[in-house]
């Protein structure tokens, strides 16, 4: 069981290893004359004013709080799934349950107007 | 004879004999293991080559061009070579960037797409490692590709790319939702999370693909949406921004972004044959398993020539549109699926009649949803004349 996770460690070594070698030998070829204009953050050509980290829409936090939401819903899914063929009717009523619920949660943000862009 | 009809495999087996000759158990577990992970690498970036070769060449025939067509044979070396440009090519750095944060997106971005490779079956037995939950953990590193992408976004000190990490955010999680619960129907079916398993559960030509049509439409167009791919690749969007996430990466920190690319594209088509198209399954795979390498070379070319397809043909979507979609049409549709499929495959019922049962509800589901589609999309367009 525990032992297939070895080749999964090896192979993140080796992938680990291959992009940062990758960096380092382009690192090490690749022509270093750095100045100030060349620097500066591209934005269209002229200078950038202001701060970069500026404040964004609220809109993105709505769809965040929606997807956790569903995210968790299918983590609770995967295992009802990977057993469905050894549960009964009942559980597999429970599941819909579950999933109705969620699927009011869904029509509640709708109506609300959470899934419309604005 | 018998040793060509499972080449691979006995190949394998023979490097294992021969380690076992000089080394103890444990190292041969390890060589065995390394070899595997360099085999898994080099495997990628040929495939990447080729991919990318291959997409550069179509588009161009669809835009009526030749393509790449100087380096080497119809140009097959074009992408070598433009792999030693951009090693050559000077990094630069925008000041004021998040060192570590904007130094290690494009490692990230590599690293979770190679990881991804470990649990597709190229053919029986030819796995890097058949995990026992294959499906979540190709979910888990999926989305520690979006998490590079929001990286690159955020520590580039640059408004577009920044802009670029926001929609990321908007974009991929919204669409991880129906690619995830897409996912789940073919699990369902088959009863376990292991890629094999999958496979093995489609034996007979009952691929699940044909069964549940809906399910694999909407993980195909998730698929799109998650790769970042036209029409959905606003996180780049040119027009708009430039070039989005990536705008500040130069050299070959941009080279690895653009190599994660192709790769989960390659990853998500793999997965796609494997879920919903029966793997390397094929006629006389049991009697000369070295075919299934080929079949799962042809049904991964096929779903990967329609990614190019869509690609070359589609104009972008807009961002309302492109969430609305998700959350409004393929959400519903991907629970709607996973509802109908739980309670048809319980029914009493013979195995055949379940079958056509559950095809007949998906074929209903998918009429449905286009008609309710073309709707809501007549009755907008009335709403919008009546305003003149």
């Amino acid at each position: 069981m525990l032992q297939s996770y070895a080749f999964i460690g090896i192979l993140a070594v080796v992938a680990f290893g291959f992009a940062v070698a990758g960096l380092i030998a382009a690192w090490l070829v690749s022509p270093k004359k750095p100045n100030p204009i060349k620097n500066d953050t591209y934005e269209c050509g002229i200078q950038t004013f202001g701060d970069t980290w500026v404040q964004f829409k609220a809109q993105y936090y709505l769809f965040a709080l929606i997807f956790v939401i569903f995210d968790v819903e299918a983590v609770f899914l995967f295992p009802w799934a990977v057993a469905y063929r050894q549960l009964g009717f009942y559980a597999v009523v429970e599941a819909i349950l579950f999933i109705l619920i969620l699927v009011g949660g869904l029509l509640y943000a709708w109506r609300k107007g959470a899934l419309d862009w604005q | 004879m018998g040793f060509v009809a499972d080449l691979f495999r006995n190949l394998g087996a023979a490097f294992v004999g021969w380690l076992s000759g000089f080394l103890p158990p444990w190292a041969v577990a390890l060589v065995n293991d390394v070899a595997v992970a360099l085999l898994l690498l080099t495997l990628a970036l040929l495939i990447v080559l080729y991919v990318i070769w291959f997409e550069r060449k179509a588009i161009a025939r669809v835009q009526d061009r030749l393509g790449p067509n100087r380096a080497g044979p119809a140009g097959l070396l074009q992408n070598l070579a433009d792999a030693m440009k951009l090693l050559i090519k000077e990094s630069i750095t925008p000041s004021g960037a998040d060192r570590w944060v904007y130094n290690l997106a494009p490692i990230l971005s590599v690293f979770a797409a190679i990881m991804l490779l470990a649990v597709v079956p190229f053919g029986a037995g030819l796995i890097g490692e058949d995990l026992n939950v294959g499906v979540l953990y190709i979910v888990a590193m999926g989305s520690l590709g979006s998490m590079a992408v929001l990286m690159a976004g955020w520590g580039s000190n640059n408004k577009y790319a920044l802009l670029g990490g926001f929609r990321v955010v908007a974009q991929l999680l919204s669409y991880e939702i129906p690619m995830v619960l897409a996912m789940l129907s073919p699990v369902l079916l088959a009863g376990t999370l292991s890629m094999q398993g999958v496979v093995a559960a489609q034996a007979g030509g009952r691929w699940f693909g044909v069964l549940m049509p809906a399910a694999f439409l909407i993980y195909l167009v998730s698929a799109v949406a998650e790769t970042g791919r036209s029409p959905f690749d606003l996180l780049e969007a040119e027009s708009e921004l430039v070039a989005g996430f990536h705008i500040e990466y130069s050299g070959m920190k941009f080279a690895w972004f653009y190599l994660a690319e192709f790769m989960n594209t390659f990853t998500l088509s793999a997965v796609a044959t494997t879920l919903f198209f029966g793997g390397w399954l094929g006629p006389f795979v049991d009697r000369a398993p070295v075919l299934g390498v080929v079949y799962f070379a042809i049904k991964v070319s096929i779903i990967y020539a329609l990614f190019t397809w869509f690609r070359a043909t589609l104009p972008r979507v807009r961002i309302d549109q492109l969430m609305a979609f998700a959350w409004k049409v393929l959400v519903p549709g991907a629970l709607a699926n996973l509802l109908l499929v739980a309670v048809l495959a319980k029914l009493p019922l013979p195995d055949l009649l379940n079958s056509l049962l559950i095809l007949a509800a998906n074929v209903a589901l998918i009429l449905t949803g286009l008609g309710m589609i073309g709707r809501s999309l007549r009755l907008q367009t009335q709403r919008r004349l009546a305003q003149g």
